[in-house]
């Protein structure tokens, strides 16, 4: 149990969690995704602050802000589904192509 | 010991991670990312933050829940009882996805990192706390203020019809627009 094997374990979290926001139809399996992205976030700072600067405490106030933005992120993200499903009744993302450059 | 818990815990938030996008249920799917979760709480757990391990556990819990919740309202097939496949652009995601784990895998072995500077603090959570009340209090001040505008942000977003759309954009419209009647209006 070292800084490299809490690290490589967070990098495998974060690229699952990029697959799957990256593949998901569903706006929810992609918030999953997002979420699951964070989680790995949430690991390496614990690893960064227990196996480099335990004296201090900006590692556990990082963990506190990405706990947070997962909160956001999912409040957000229901608030954004529910508003275009009521809008146009869609539940993908292909469907939701207005901002498509 | 260490090292075997270690093991387990890492190799259940990946696999239980790696399987929320290959289940055919929505619910299911659900519960297997607070797996991942909660093996991630025991990770955080070992490195003795107590304080944040359990409430990483008891967010996640609940945020699973809510997320069950919304799941069931929005998507097709939340019992698995068909097979369910919706993916997009598998190919280039897993290209992008492995090439970040390269990435990011290969620096973390790959930097020489620093020695461990300093002893942990005594009371993890009291340090914490007094971090937060104390020099991180513009963290703490800018995490407030966010909730408090997600609060506002959702409400307006999920709200159907609010009371400009009832009582015009100047609020002044002599009956409010309802579509059933029975309304609280002027």
């Amino acid at each position: 149990m070292n800084l490299q094997a809490f690290l490589v374990v967070a990098a495998a979290l974060v690229a699952v969690g990029l697959f799957g926001a990256l593949t998901q139809q569903s706006i929810v399996m992609l918030m999953m995704g997002l979420e699951l992205l964070l989680n790995g976030v949430v690991l390496a700072a614990a690893a960064f602050w227990y196996f480099l600067a335990p004296a201090g405490t900006e590692g556990q106030v990082l963990i506190v802000i990405v706990v947070t933005a997962m909160a956001i992120e999912m409040a957000a993200g229901f608030a954004v589904t529910t508003a275009i499903y009521r809008a146009k009744r869609i539940d993908m993302t292909d469907d939701a192509a207005e901002l498509r450059g | 010991m260490t090292t075997a818990l270690f093991v387990v815990l890492a190799v259940t938030a990946v696999v239980a991670g790696a399987l929320v996008f290959r289940v055919d249920s929505m619910a299911r799917a659900t519960f297997l990312l607070l797996l991942s979760f909660l093996a991630v709480a025991g990770l955080v757990l070992m490195t003795g933050l107590q304080y944040l391990g359990v409430v990483i556990v008891l967010m996640m819990v609940i945020e699973m829940v809510v997320m069950a919740i919304f799941m069931i309202m929005y998507m097709m097939n939340p019992a698995g009882l068909m097979p369910m496949s919706m993916f997009h652009n598998t190919r280039g995601a897993a290209v992008i996805a492995v090439t970040t784990f390269v990435a990011l895998a290969g620096g973390a072995l790959l930097v020489d990192w620093p020695v461990r500077g300093g002893r942990p603090a005594a009371d993890l959570t009291m340090a914490l706390g007094e971090s937060l009340m104390g020099g991180q209090m513009l963290t703490m001040m800018t995490l407030g203020v966010t909730l408090f505008a997600t609060i506002v942000g959702t409400v307006v977003l999920a709200a159907g019809r609010g009371r400009y759309d009832r009582l015009g954009d100047e609020l002044d419209a002599p009956a409010s627009d309802d579509r059933d009647r029975g309304g609280v209006g002027r």
